[in-house]
Parts: structure tokens; C-alpha cells; sequence
């Protein structure tokens, strides 16, 4: 009974956590049909810059600490901004137009640039920020001890959720950018400013990966290479419940969660093979995704 | 057209001779260097045969690390030392696996092709690094090689490695070359350029991307023996994904017009990447990088397609 808590308890923590990472990729492919490895790295930079703020934020010691948790947002938005926009406006808009294979290939060399960037900027030695992680306390359930930040990171992806939900349904711009995503040209023709969409899509996509690193900087050391292996967990997501769906990656999330705290609990040995079973066990059947519609064939 | 057949066979057996030549007058570095690039070359080959038919596989490292640990294994577990026995092996593994997992990855292209290929090879480096018994993320030593009873030491048994290395992959080499240029070969070209009409002449896209794909994971098996027999080592990252990403960044760095063209590539990035630690250790992969992206956006054939209608008039 404990060990099944436990299991839904670690696998929401982990799908919330994926489930960041997931979004952001999701959105960029569902909009400008750009699988983009890159997001590791936005991820990477979204950790680096979080810890740098955090760090700045506690050594002066003259703010209220609770406020320093407002850190967390501002380093995922710092973080869209610059690399979301250079990466956009400096790389991808001359590659608009060629085939997605080609654009995956582009993705992959700016995440080879990015993770040199990094190094470059914040060096190779660790950073840590843990004031944020113990700041709010544990809590005890049946006899389980969760850190309160945990929690805490499943009401941001929830928040992030509804956020992006509601703006793609009940917002005006939300509407124009779906019928951007059902047809581009279409939209075009009816005066939708497409490249601006883009541009916008890119830098929110970014954001939210650089969220998924700035939440997870406090609890971890923040190293090199930590986008690396992040990059193809957000792949398995979005993969598993379909490429440019947000339901999908959040039922992708919680699959990925569910199965990994299960076999961490369950059976150590299988705890990183089973996430990319389950993955290559949906392309099996369902080569698109468990989410993703029919594709559309335009001539 | 069969001027640069000829010159390719030609050029293939001069380069041969040449690094014959080289691996016993080079320092010992400078030949390990040569030997790794000449392994890993093979793999390269595999992205590319793939490349060829517009398929990009970010998931070769699966049949490298397959090929190389069966190799290990083999020494390791069975004290099976002998080369050619080891080479078998290998290869069969990666044939039997590619023949089964073939049937799954015909049904995709494009992106769907490079993740399935990705999630395989992800699947592998997840059992590996979680076998104990196989040594986890540290992996395990090979043991020495033997050469049809011949069991030499030190400095001979790298020479003779060399050579041996340099023979295979010239073999291969040569091969695939004589593919390239046969039906088959060129059917590849065509299933990029419209996989309808290759359906419409009557030939089947599916058992054409199977035998591809088959026989890039053969040959990527070899690559992975001689690797591991070559470092004495073998351990989980062979199969990690950015292992992978880098035969890609070769096969479109190199271009996929010939078989030659991937050599000069590989050697340059292991070249690159034994002085980057030294020289440049924070920003060697960004050149990677900036290479990558100025490849893709002003030489969409890769470096070969440079000084290409040259040849082609001579």
C-alpha cells in the first residue's frame, strides 16, 4: 500500500517534471513542425541561470527569502528571451521551409553550440542553490517523507498546463495560432502575421524548457552536460503521446512518470531501459503517437 | 560515369597502401588515431548508406555498441580471443537484430525514422548501464586478440591490429562501393528523391529500406568489433545518443556522394577532438556546431560536393 503511494506520489513528481520539458517541445513542433534537441540545452541554461539568480538574490540577505522563489520564473523568462530569440531570429528563420529531417540536424548543432555556451559563460565547477528546496519544509505522508518543494513543482506544471490550454482555446491569439498550426499558408493568405507567431511560439517553447531547469536547479548540482540526457526523456514525452499535442504530452508525462517511479520501486535494474520500452513500444503500434491526428495530406 | 567508378576502386587501394605505409613508420598515437578513425569510419558508412535514402539515423550507436559488446563478451565470458571469430560474431548479432527490428523501422521516414532509431539505441545503453555484471557505466576490459592462433605481444600485436583494421575496412570499403554503383544502390538515391515513383516502377520501398538498414547495421557491427578490439575497452556510451549524433555530424559533414568522403571527415573530427582537449577544451563542440550549421546551410552535398563537377568533367 505505502509502495503504491509511493509510486503515484515519485511518478507525478517525475511526470510533472517531464512534463515541462515535454510542453515547450511539443508546441514548438505542433507550430513550426521543428523537433528541436536544442530544448536540452534551453533546459541547461534555464538551471545555470536560475542558480545565478538565486545565488544573487540569497547573498545580498537583505530581501524576504520567500520572494526568492520569484527567481525561478524570471530565469525561465531571461532565458526564453535571449537564446529563445537568438536562436530564432538568428539561426532558424533562414532554415524555414526545408524538410524536418534538415531542421532536426539544425536543432542538433545549436544544441552542440549551446552546451559549449554554457560552459563558457558559468565554467565547468558545480553550482548549487538549495535555499529554495529547503525553504518550505517536509511533509509526512503515511510515513513518507516529501520535501513540500516537490508539491510545489507539480502545482507549477499544472498552473503551466492550464496556462497554455487556456491559451490556445479561449484566447483570440490562441485561435489564430491553431489555425497557423492546422494550415500555414491558409492562415497567411488571411493576413495572420505567421513569422511573428513564430517568433513568439519559439521564445514560449523556450521558456518553458528553460522552466524545467530553473525548477530543478535547486535540487540537484548544476554541471555540464545536464540538458544531455534530459533532451531524450522530453523526446520519449512528446513521442509517446503524440508529436505537437499537448494532451498527449501530458498523458506522455504521466505514463513516463508512472512507469519509471514503478520500476524504481519496483525493479532498480529496468529503471532507465523501460522509459524508452514504452517508448519504442508506441512507434510499434501507433508510429504517431497516441494523441496525434491523422495527418492531412495537402497536394 | 565509369572514369569515376574506376578512380574510386584506384583511390581506395592507393589509400590503402598509404596508411599500410604510415602505421609502421607513425608514432603510436598518430596510428591509434588512424585505426579509431578507420572504425569508426564504418559506422559513418552505415549513417550514410541511410543518408542515401533520406533516412537519418540518430540511433546507429545501437549496432556499434551491439557489435562491440558481443565482441567483448566473447573474450570476456567464452575466452574467445580469435579476430575473425570475434568479427563473426559481431556481425551476426547486428544482422539477426537488424533483420528483426527492419520490420518495424521500414513503416517510418523522416523524423519518426531518426526517434525509433534514437528510442532502440536508448533501450540498449538502458540495459547496459544497469548489467553489473557487464560492468554498468564503467563497462568492462577486452582481453587480449589472437590472430588465427597467432598470439602476439606489445608492440606487435598493435601493428598487427593495424593492419588487420586497414584490410577489413578496405574490404568493406570496396564493397559497398560496387553497391553503390549497382541497381540496388542507386534505387536508394531514388527512394529520397520519390519514394511514389519507385513504387510505380515496380520495386518495393520496404524490402529496399530493410536491406539499407540491415546492411548498415552489419557493417556498424564491424565497426563496433574493431573498436572494441582496437581500444581493449568497451562501455555503455557507444550506445548514448550524442555517440550517434556525431556519425551523423560525419556522414552530412562528409557528404554521401561517395564512399571515400566519409574517411577524410572521420579523421578529421578524431583529429579535432584529440587537440580540442588540449586547445580548445570549453569550445570544441561549438566549432561542431557552427561547421554543422554553415554545411547545411551553403553545401548541402558536404565538403565532397566541393570541386565535384570538377571531377566529374575529368
Amino acid at each position: 500500500m505505502t509502495k503504491l503511494l509511493a509510486i503515484l506520489i515519485d511518478g507525478s513528481i517525475y511526470a510533472a517534471w517531464v512534463f515541462l520539458m515535454g510542453l515547450g517541445m511539443t508546441l514548438i513542433y505542433g507550430v513550426m513542425k521543428i523537433l528541436n534537441i536544442a530544448h536540452g540545452s534551453l533546459y541547461a541554461l534555464g538551471a545555470y541561470m536560475s542558480v545565478s539568480l538565486i545565488g544573487f538574490y540569497y547573498a545580498t540577505g537583505s530581501f524576504p527569502p520567500m520572494l526568492g522563489y520569484a527567481m525561478l520564473p524570471l530565469a525561465a523568462i531571461a532565458v526564453g528571451l535571449i537564446a529563445g530569440l537568438l536562436i530564432e531570429r538568428g539561426v532558424l528563420r533562414f532554415m524555414y521551409g526545408r524538410d524536418e529531417v534538415v531542421m532536426l540536424l539544425v536543432t542538433y548543432s545549436i544544441f552542440l553550440i549551446l552546451e559549449d555556451a554554457a560552459k563558457l559563460i558559468w565554467g565547468v565547477d558545480p553550482y548549487f542553490a538549495y535555499q529554495p528546496y529547503g525553504l518550505l519544509g517536509t511533509v509526512e505522508i503515511l510515513d513518507l517523507i516529501y520535501p513540500v518543494y516537490d508539491f510545489l513543482l507539480i502545482a507549477i506544471s499544472l498552473c503551466c498546463a492550464v496556462f497554455v490550454w487556456w491559451g490556445l482555446n479561449k484566447t483570440r491569439v490562441g485561435k489564430l495560432l491553431i489555425a497557423v498550426i492546422h494550415d500555414r499558408e491558409m492562415s497567411m493568405a488571411f493576413g495572420i502575421n505567421v513569422k511573428l507567431f513564430f517568433t513568439v511560439t519559439f521564445v514560449i517553447g523556450a521558456a518553458f524548457g528553460a522552466l524545467g531547469g530553473a525548477v530543478t536547479a535547486p535540487k540537484v548540482s548544476v554541471v555540464p552536460g545536464l540538458g544531455v540526457e534530459v533532451i531524450v526523456l522530453a523526446f520519449a514525452v512528446v513521442v509517446i503521446g503524440g508529436l505537437g499535442s499537448i494532451e498527449g504530452a501530458m498523458i506522455g508525462s504521466a505514463i513516463v512518470g508512472i512507469v519509471r517511479a514503478a520500476a524504481v520501486h519496483i525493479l532498480p535494474e529496468v529503471e532507465l531501459f523501460v522509459i524508452y520500452g514504452v517508448m519504442a513500444l508506441v512507434l510499434a503500434f501507433k508510429p504517431h503517437g497516441l494523441f496525434a491526428g491523422p495527418e492531412v495530406r495537402k497536394i | 560515369m565509369n572514369t569515376s567508378k574506376d578512380n574510386t576502386l584506384r583511390t581506395l587501394s592507393i589509400g590503402l597502401i598509404l596508411v599500410l605505409i604510415f602505421g609502421f613508420v607513425a608514432t603510436d598515437w598518430l596510428r591509434f588515431l588512424v585505426q579509431m578513425s578507420l572504425a569508426t569510419f564504418l559506422v559513418v558508412l552505415g549513417v550514410m548508406l541511410q543518408m542515401r535514402a533520406g533516412l537519418v539515423s540518430f540511433g546507429q550507436g545501437l549496432f556499434y555498441c551491439l557489435g562491440a559488446y558481443v565482441a567483448g563478451m566473447a573474450g570476456y565470458f567464452w575466452g574467445i580471443t580469435d579476430v575473425f571469430l570475434l568479427l563473426l560474431a559481431g556481425t551476426a548479432a547486428c544482422l539477426l537484430l537488424s533483420v528483426v527490428l527492419g520490420f518495424l523501422l521500414v513503416r517510418y521516414r523522416g523524423i519518426f525514422y531518426a526517434n525509433f532509431s534514437l528510442a532502440l539505441s536508448m533501450i540498449l545503453y538502458g540495459l547496459l548501464v544497469k548489467a553489473e555484471i557487464l560492468g554498468s557505466t564503467d563497462g568492462f576490459n577486452v582481453p587480449h586478440s589472437t590472430f588465427l592462433g597467432f598470439a602476439p605481444e606489445g608492440e606487435t600485436l598493435k601493428i598487427t591490429i593495424f593492419v588487420l583494421t586497414s584490410v577489413i575496412v578496405y574490404l568493406v570499403a570496396v564493397v559497398l562501393h560496387r553497391y553503390l554503383s549497382s541497381t540496388y544502390g542507386y534505387m536508394g538515391d531514388a527512394i529520397r528523391q520519390n519514394e511514389l515513383r519507385v513504387e510505380y516502377l515496380g520495386a518495393s520501398v520496404r524490402s529496399l529500406i530493410h536491406k539499407v538498414y540491415v546492411i548498415a547495421a552489419a557493417i556498424s557491427g564491424i565497426g563496433g568489433v574493431l573498436t572494441a578490439i582496437s581500444v581493449g575497452h568497451v562501455d555503455p556510451d557507444l550506445a548514448y545518443w550524442t555517440t550517434s549524433g556525431e556519425f551523423v555530424f560525419v556522414a552530412l559533414l562528409s557528404g554521401t556522394a561517395n564512399v571515400i568522403a566519409p574517411i577524410v571527415g572521420t579523421f578529421l573530427l578524431e583529429l579535432l577532438r584529440t587537440y580540442a582537449f588540449e586547445y580548445a577544451p570549453y569550445t570544441w563542440q561549438m566549432i561542431l556546431g557552427v561547421t554543422m550549421l554553415l554545411v547545411i546551410l551553403f553545401l548541402p552535398g558536404g565538403i565532397w560536393s566541393i570541386g565535384a563537377e570538377r571531377r566529374t568533367e575529368n
